[in-house]
């Protein structure tokens, strides 16, 4: 393993107690949603960790507890070593600290996964959907929201399929 | 599912300055159908005059559910939707997503495939940055660019035609390998490209490189400094204007780049001038890959002999009936990856290309993850047109070289 790299787990495990997660590639560590605000800056200030390359969300549904993964993934580029922040959160009420004061690009990626998953950002300064239309329902990346498909309609149930079919309302915007 | 909410206009006052809410600047919307925001991004705008106060870019008019779509794919199915994220770089796409099998799957490519990886994928740079350079030509007043641009460019869509059968949606790699290796005239054609296309690059450094007019409008717009760019999430060439040699396929090499011999070059003042120079130099750098690759291109098979993830080839379905099953067993309930996650980067022509894959050791992904530079790097526009003039904010969305379609997925 490399040194730098060695030396980032070491002190967030002897800091933070995190335990070691499992991912192929980057070496990874389960963490608090109470923590990452102070590892991240322990990871930025001392470690080094200068540009927060990804974050994103994983859905375990039917799971509930926990329900989803925050994953951070952060890069150091003086010594060329990246590191993966776990971040297991509950189903029912979903929330993790911004680490926008930390690093500007986290703005956009945690509006992604508001959208997205509904994960609800703490503090953050512009909590608005990014990708899907402002006026949307529901969180797409979910598990438990459907991916939708087309019917194809024929003369026997064409208006059957018709009236159940998802029309833009133009009139209201 | 269908239903809508509705939204306050409080719920935007934040965006703005208290400026704006007395009527002292003035907010106007460019775009989304605006020619020089390439494509389909919104940006609001606060004027004071002529003068940028601020503007918030909207996103996600491309937003075409990629990341869901994929989850209901088997895994090498969904690697055709890759060449849609990032249009003007359909086969790096592609290549970050099968690399980012490859490690979940510590599957093996064959040496020629990595080869042919590279020269297509470097071609393709040069081509990204070609309609990059036509538009960002086009957008500062140098019309003729675009025309030039264009026509190089369909010499390297012809090559990837020439392979996959398709201009750009080629969808020619996949996990293992390639979906077939180049046929015969593919070395003489990229050899055409290569000994015509130095000449043109010069030819474009000496309409534009010291062009008074273009010097003027691309100097000391939109600035950026190296700290602040990296806290921004800036990477690739929006990056390395401002100094830092941050290049992927240097730090952190993949498909053998390690053997190839080629410089990064980067800017010193992080302004639109550095961003270009910095492009136009990275096209000739792709084109001494492209050369080296070409030069040492190992004969040998194009995809991995590993029967659980790659189908047999044709002629073995005859004579073989473990070739039999593994064919039948790939093609209809596809290849199951081992449980777990991982996340690869590659070095887009945009910047830091990575895909985050978790399996739960199904045929399909449990979760698909585009980082896309353009998405990133948007949000930074702020911050680097204020004080600009909205002219000058033209010459920076070309700048920082975005494409949404990589940006809304």
């Amino acid at each position: 393993m490399d040194g730098h790299l060695e030396k980032t787990i070491t002190t967030l495990k002897e800091r933070f107690a995190l335990q070691d997660g499992t991912t192929k590639y980057p070496a990874c560590l389960v963490a608090t949603p109470e923590q990452i605000v102070d590892v991240a800056r322990t990871l930025r200030d001392e470690l080094g960790f200068n540009l927060l390359s990804d974050i994103t969300a994983v859905d375990y549904y039917p799971e509930q507890a926990p329900r989803f993964h925050v994953v951070y993934n952060f890069y150091s580029l003086e010594h060329n070593v990246r590191v993966c922040l776990r971040v297991p959160l509950d189903g029912s009420n979903p929330t993790v600290h911004t680490l926008e004061g930390l690093y500007h690009s986290a703005n956009w990626q945690e509006r992604e996964l508001w959208d997205m998953f509904g994960i609800h950002i703490e503090a953050h300064s512009d909590l608005r959907r990014i990708l899907m239309p402002y006026d949307w329902v529901g969180h797409p990346l979910r598990k438990d929201y459907p991916l939708g498909y087309e019917e194809p309609q024929f003369t026997f149930n064409f208006d059957e399929i018709e009236r159940r079919k998802h029309k833009a309302r133009y009139e209201e915007a | 599912m269908y239903e809508t909410t509705e939204v306050t206009l409080d719920e935007l006052k934040h965006l703005v300055s208290n400026r704006a809410l007395e009527g002292d600047t003035v907010l106007l919307n460019m775009g989304p159908q605006h020619p020089s925001t390439h494509g389909v991004l919104r940006v609001l705008l606060e004027l004071d005059g002529e003068v940028v106060v601020n503007c918030v870019p909207d996103v996600g008019f491309l937003h075409t559910g990629i990341e869901k779509n994929m989850e209901a794919k088997l895994w090498e199915q969904a690697a055709v939707m890759t060449d849609r994220l990032d249009y003007l770089n359909t086969t790096g796409n592609g290549l970050a997503y099968c690399l980012a099998i490859e490690r979940l799957a510590e599957l093996e490519v064959p040496p020629r495939a990595q080869a042919i990886r590279v020269i297509l994928v470097e071609l393709q740079r040069i081509a990204s940055h070609l309609v990059w350079l036509g538009t960002h030509g086009l957008d500062l007043g140098a019309l003729s660019m675009f025309l030039y641009c264009f026509r190089e460019r369909e010499a390297i869509l012809d090559i990837l035609e020439l392979c996959s059968g398709q201009r750009m949606m080629a969808t020619f790699f996949r996990p293992g390998g390639l979906w077939r290796d180049v046929p015969a005239d593919f070395e003489l054609a990229v050899r055409r490209f290569l000994r015509e296309f130095p000449r043109r690059v010069d030819q474009y450094e000496a309409l534009l490189t010291k062009n008074p007019i273009f010097m003027n409008r691309t100097k000391k717009i939109g600035v950026i400094s190296a700290e602040d760019a990296l806290n921004w999430g800036l990477t690739g060439p929006t990056l390395r204007g401002s100094g830092p040699k941050y290049d992927l396929r240097k730090v952190q090499p993949y498909s053998g780049y390690e053997q190839y011999d080629f410089e990064v070059p980067t800017g010193t003042h992080g302004d639109v001038y550095d961003r270009y120079q910095v492009r136009m130099e990275e096209m000739r750098q792709s084109m001494r890959i492209v050369q080296q690759a070409l030069d040492m291109l190992p004969y040998g098979p194009v995809r991995s002999d590993d029967r659980k993830y790659v189908p047999p080839p044709r002629a073995e379905l005859g004579t073989s009936m473990e070739a039999v099953i593994h064919h039948f067993k790939l093609w209809t309930e596809g290849f199951n990856l081992p449980k777990g996650s991982v996340y690869s980067p590659v070095e887009s022509p945009r910047g830091e290309l990575g895909v985050y894959l978790e399996s739960d050791g199904g045929p399909k992904p449990l979760r698909v993850h585009w980082r896309t530079p353009s998405f990133i790097h948007l949000q930074a526009l702020p911050v680097l047109s204020r004080g600009h003039l909205v002219a000058d904010l033209v010459g920076i969305i070309g700048s920082i070289d975005i494409v949404l379609g990589d940006s809304d997925r």
